[in-house]
Formats: structure tokens, sequence, C-alpha cells
């Protein structure tokens, strides 16, 4: 997995509360038995209009959002089904991080296998953020965030600069690219204690 | 043995968790581990690289379900992508010594509707799929959740999972349901209450004498949808609905193991006293027949209201979605939901295609006609289902009204196979989510009952099914 450290980008602000997966990646989208490839289809439904052009309205589209790497949303970012083509989609697009008041827990826990950060900030940041990036945006510009995970701080090269909170095993295999399936098989011998103190029989290699 | 109270997942937790590693999240054991053709790919050939196994294949179980056709199972399937992943996930179960339950097995049919009905899942358990209807599995008494594609992997590599115990909440519904009220309308007045957040981080205990009354596939249908309300899981105590249910199930245990299993399973109720970190009440009596009207299944109301108006929700969150809703939906604030015409007519899904699902939707039809404006199609969730409404003569009730009778699997509740919604077509689904777009680009999703959806497609709009004529 690629490993995470700090990354400054530019902000995508998608200011939409309950963005499903089926938005993130639509259905038709999940056939591929890859886990490569699903950046074109990013959030098809609404970036595409139906001739296949870009849709100018939508926010990914926009100027401002060219190039972006941090996604900004609103509250309950990633409901829906658990398909982990969302976060595999969002992370081939370009997305390190994603930025939220609260994040739907499968979703959420996806991203960490991906080397995205999903960031949880208080509702008053999020809506600052959005401020600050529709500012930039009115001006003809870009806004730009950093995140540290090290630090677990996000910030601003304009004085905004807020921590957050991280599990810090899952913030210690992001930071280190860590294989979280070997490190697991390192418990093999727990597992098949478990295992033989519930009856089960042993498995054998 | 500890001495204090503890609750149902309390039980379960802390019988599952293998090591505590300092520094690390807790492991916890895998049970029953159910693979599906879509979310599984990507994690065989993850294991295929780095040389791993399966570490139990015989707690794994496959099926595929959200890209089959359900039409003609004879003919092969028509969309090469489609074909493609049903056949990897073939190769994969045989070259990983996993039971395949395939498309010409009389068992085949939805991963949700199957488990249970095979007695694969059994109260106790730990349970995962690639799929976030898991807490379907949560009605047995089962800690049972939806994880992502490299979580499939890990499970199947280790038996385990990284996790960190989720909150308890108890959902208590008091008193019994009203006539013609059913559980879908439950749990849709919940999410409603609850909202599609209110339950991210925990799991859900159904509780109270409302849900105790409840059918082992009611049960089912109210912890279907805990996701929707953002909840981990969803689960309600066993008791001996459960048990009966279970008895003679094909991979439950039998004779005297069952017994022996059925002492273990009457320990796992919450303890009296036990405490949840929250608890929300609701009283039966308040649910009506529900109907979403927007693409969220939170956006919910009686039968008998109107579409709300955006402007009275206060949160500025609530208001946009609600017009961006409201305007995706084609609908305004203050039509009556019962003046909603529809076009086509979805019931099934792992929501609502078991066999009391089928009988319901069934004596609504009995000796109607599904009106000539309507497409209405009936998708049992297993063969079993299909089998056994067949043996009842429920599908010649479905046939001679005007309803295609269709082979199991997911269809049009995500719309993956040729089973879609139009461009603003609007249908009456018994499925679990009515996001834009979920059962086909532009496609108009209203969420309701059994019940509900059938008097629908008979009259070609949302009728009370509480007043309705059974024939």
């Amino acid at each position: 997995m690629q490993p995470f450290t700090t990354h400054t980008g530019v902000v995508a602000a998608l200011d939409r509360a309950n963005v499903d997966t089926d938005q993130i990646i639509p259905k038709q989208f999940l056939k591929r038995i890859e886990r490569t490839g699903f950046g074109q289809f990013l959030f098809f439904d609404w970036r595409f209009l139906p001739d296949g052009g870009p849709n100018p309205e939508f926010e990914l589209n926009k100027p401002a959002a060219t190039g972006a790497s941090v996604l900004l949303a609103r509250r309950n970012f990633g409901c829906g089904s658990s398909r982990e083509h969302a976060p595999w989609a969002l992370a081939d697009y370009g997305f390190r991080a994603v930025i939220a008041p609260t994040f739907a827990d499968i979703f959420f826990n996806n991203c960490f296998q991906n080397g995205m950060v999903p960031i949880r900030l208080d509702e008053a940041d999020v809506e600052e953020l959005f401020k600050r990036a529709t500012a930039a945006a009115a001006a003809g510009g870009q806004y730009r965030l950093t995140v540290d995970l090290k630090a677990c701080t996000v910030a601003d090269d304009a004085g905004f600069s807020r921590s957050f909170t991280v599990d810090p095993f899952r913030r210690q295999c992001l930071l280190e690219g860590l294989d979280d399936i070997g490190l697991s098989l390192r418990h093999t011998d727990e597992i098949a204690a478990w295992e033989a103190a519930h009856g089960l029989p042993a498995v054998s290699g | 043995m500890p001495t204090t109270a503890r609750t149902l997942l309390d039980k379960i937790w802390d019988d599952h968790v293998v090591c505590s590693p300092a520094g690390e999240l807790p492991l916890l054991y895998i049970d029953r581990h159910l693979v599906h053709e879509v979310t599984s790919p990507q994690a065989f050939e993850g294991l295929r690289i780095a040389g791993r196994k399966v570490r139990r294949p015989e707690a794994t179980f496959a099926t595929p379900d959200h890209n089959v056709p359900t039409s003609d199972r004879r003919l092969p399937i028509a969309d090469p992508i489609s074909k493609q992943q049903i056949d990897t996930l073939r190769a994969n179960c045989r070259e990983f010594g996993v039971r395949l339950f395939d498309l010409d097995d009389v068992d085949q049919g939805i991963v949700h509707v199957i488990g249970p009905e095979l007695g694969i899942t059994q109260p106790g358990m730990t349970i995962v799929c690639g799929d976030s209807h898991t807490a379907t599995h949560g009605a047995l008494g089962s800690l049972a959740f939806g994880i992502g594609t490299s979580e499939v992997e890990h499970v199947l590599a280790t038996q385990t999972l990284r996790q960190a115990k989720p909150k308890s909440l108890e959902v208590r519904v008091e008193g019994l349901l009203p006539a013609g009220v059913t559980a879908k309308d439950i749990v849709l007045y919940l999410i409603g209450r609850l909202s599609t957040e209110g339950g991210v981080g925990h799991v859900i205990e159904y509780t109270g004498e409302c849900i105790r009354s409840l059918g082992m596939e009611q049960r089912m249908t109210v912890c279907n949808m805990s996701i929707e309300a953002g909840a981990r899981a969803g689960m309600i105590a066993p008791d001996a609905v459960t048990f009966d249910y279970l008895r003679g199930r094909d991979l439950a245990p039998k004779g005297a193991a069952f017994d022996a299993a059925v002492a273990r399973w009457e320990k796992l109720p919450s303890d009296p006293g036990a405490s949840y970190d929250r608890v929300e009440i609701f009283k039966a009596a308040d649910v009506v027949p529900q109907v979403t009207w927007g693409t969220n299944p939170a956006q919910v109301t009686g039968v008998d209201a109107t579409v709300p108006d955006p402007g009275r929700f206060a949160d500025p969150n609530d208001r946009s979605s609600a017009e961006r809703a409201l305007e995706y939906m084609g609908l305004t604030g203050g039509t009556r939901i019962v003046d909603i015409p529809l076009d086509r007519v979805f019931i099934g899904s792992c929501t609502n295609s078991r066999i009391e699902d089928l009988r319901a939707a069934a004596s609504v039809v009995r000796g109607y006609r599904v009106a000539s404006t309507v497409r209405a199609m009936v998708v049992p969730g297993s063969g079993r289902v299909k089998r056994q409404a067949e043996a009842e003569g429920l599908d010649r009730v479905f046939r001679e009204a005007g309803f295609d009778w269709r082979e199991a699997g997911c269809s049009m509740c995500l719309g993956m196979n040729p089973d879609t919604l139009a461009p603003q077509e609007r249908c009456a689904s018994t499925s679990n989510r009515n996001f834009e777009g979920r059962q086909g680009k532009g496609g108009r999703t209203h969420l309701v009952s059994p019940a509900m959806a059938a008097a629908a497609a008979v009259s070609g709009h949302f009728v009370d099914v509480r007043t309705w004529q059974y024939k």
C-alpha cells in the first residue's frame, strides 16, 4: 500500500450531504475484476452529461477543482453500499484525503486500506473550509490544504490549522504503508489457539 | 466469569476476541464468511499474488447473486462482463476450495437469503460479507456486518478481522404493530427518526414487545436495513422463534448437537440490567405504512401524509438534500402520497424476497390485475423460496395478475443485471435503497413493504393497504 505521511493538494469542494457510494461509483462499473482503473467512472452520473461530455455544473469539473487531491464534503460521506470500488475510484482519480464532519463506517475503514486518509472535522470547521474554498474559486484561484498524518493536522497557508484524531494503529499502517494481512498473520498462533479452544479442527499448512 | 451484566453484543464480542496486541486493533475471529461475485475477485487475486490460502474454506460460502440474470437460466449470460465476474467466482471457489451455490444449484439465491435458509447463520456467530446488508443475519442473534474487499481478503487469509468494538444502541419498539403495518414499515419509520447517520459507530440491538412478536423473516427485514440508519450491524436476541426457525435446517446442528446448541444460545440474550451506550424508544402504535419520497431511506413518511415542503426543514443540510431529492424525484411538496402514480413495481431484494413477503404480496394481489400503466415483477430471494412459492401456487397468483415471475437474484434492487429502470420511470420497490440512479440512471425509487408494493401495482398509484379489500 502507498504510504501516507504528508500531502498538500488542491481542494475540491463537494457541497453535499449523504453522498452515497452509489454516486461515488455507480453499479454499472462494479463488474471489473481489478482494483485499478475506476477513477474514470468516479461520480459518473453527476460528472458527465447524457452525451458523454463533462457536466460543467458539477463541482469536480470546475476550474477551481482541476487537479484536486483533497475532497471536502458534508456529513455522512460514503454511506450505503460497502463497495471498496468507491475508495478505489477516489484514489485512482487522485484523491489522497477526504474531509467531512462524519463518514459512514464501512467507507471510513475502506479508505485506510487504500492509502487515503478520511478526516473528521467539526461541522463549523468544515463550514469554514467551504468558505475559504468558495472564496478562492470566486477569485479565480484554487484552495490548497496540507494534511500531515504524523502531526495529525490539516492546515492551509492562511492561518487555518486544526488537529484531527485517527486510530493509532490505522495511522501507523498508513504512515508505513504496511500490509495489514501480513501483520495479522504474525498472530497465527493465537488464532490457532482460539480455534482449538472453540473446538475447531486444526488448519493444515 | 465476568460479574457485570453484559449485552448480546458484549457476549459475542468477548467470545470472539483472538488477541488485543499492544498498539494494534483487536483481532476478532469470524465464524462465517459469505462471498459473492462483485466484491470478491480482487480479494482472491490478492491471495494469489501473495501466495496465501483461504484459512477456513469450510467456513466460507459463496453464491453469485448481484449480477445474475433473473430471466431464463438456460440461456447464456448476455453481458460479457457480468459473465466474466461470475466465471471468476467459479474459478476462485474451485482454486481455493470454497463451497459455491452456483447458478444451476437449486439453493442459489441472494446471499442474505440463503445464509439463514440453509442454517449457515446461527446465533452467537460472527458473520461477515463484502456487502452492507450483512446485518440481515443479526436477526438470528449473530453479530453480522458488511466489510470492504480488502477486509474480505483479510478474512479469507486469517479468518479474523481488525476491529475496534462498536458502541451499542438499544432501539426498543414498545407495543404491538397495528393491523396492516409490517416489519418494513417499522424499519423505515425507525430510519426516518434516527436519520441515515443516527447509528454510525453503533450496533443496534432491537428490543421490545413489537420486535419479539415478529416472525423470523420479519426480523430479518428489520435488521437488514440497519445500515440505512448508518449502523454497523443490527441484531435481535435469539429466542424460541429463532430456535424453531433453525431446527432441521441443512447446515444447522442436528439431534443432540442441536439441543446443546440451544442451551448455549439461550445464554446469549442481554443480561437484566446490562447497559447500552445509547437507548432510543419508539411506540409501534405510531407506525403507519411507510413510503419514501426522496433519495435516501430517511426521507420517508406515512402513506396518509404528503410529500414534505423542503422549506419546513430547519437544518440547511436537510433542506438542500430535500430540494435536490424532490427535483430528482420529479415531486413537489404538498403532493399527497396516494396521488403519486407509478410505472414499475419491484418485489424482491434481500430486504423483502422471502416466502412470507411473497405470501403477503400475493394475498393483496389475489383476484386483481396489475394496472395497465404498470409493469410489475416478483424476484424470489432464492431457489428455495421460488420452489416454495410455486408449491403454494403464489406464482400463479402473480402471473395471472400480470406480474413477471423471475429467477432468484438481487435484480432491480441495484440493477447490475438487465433489470433496471429507464430514466424518469417511477417504481414502488420493496428493496432497501432509493439512492439516485440505484435502480437505473434517472430512475425514481419509492421504498415500501411487499403489501404496499402489491397494492400499488394493482392501483397504479400508492394506496393505504390498511383499507385494502382482500379477495
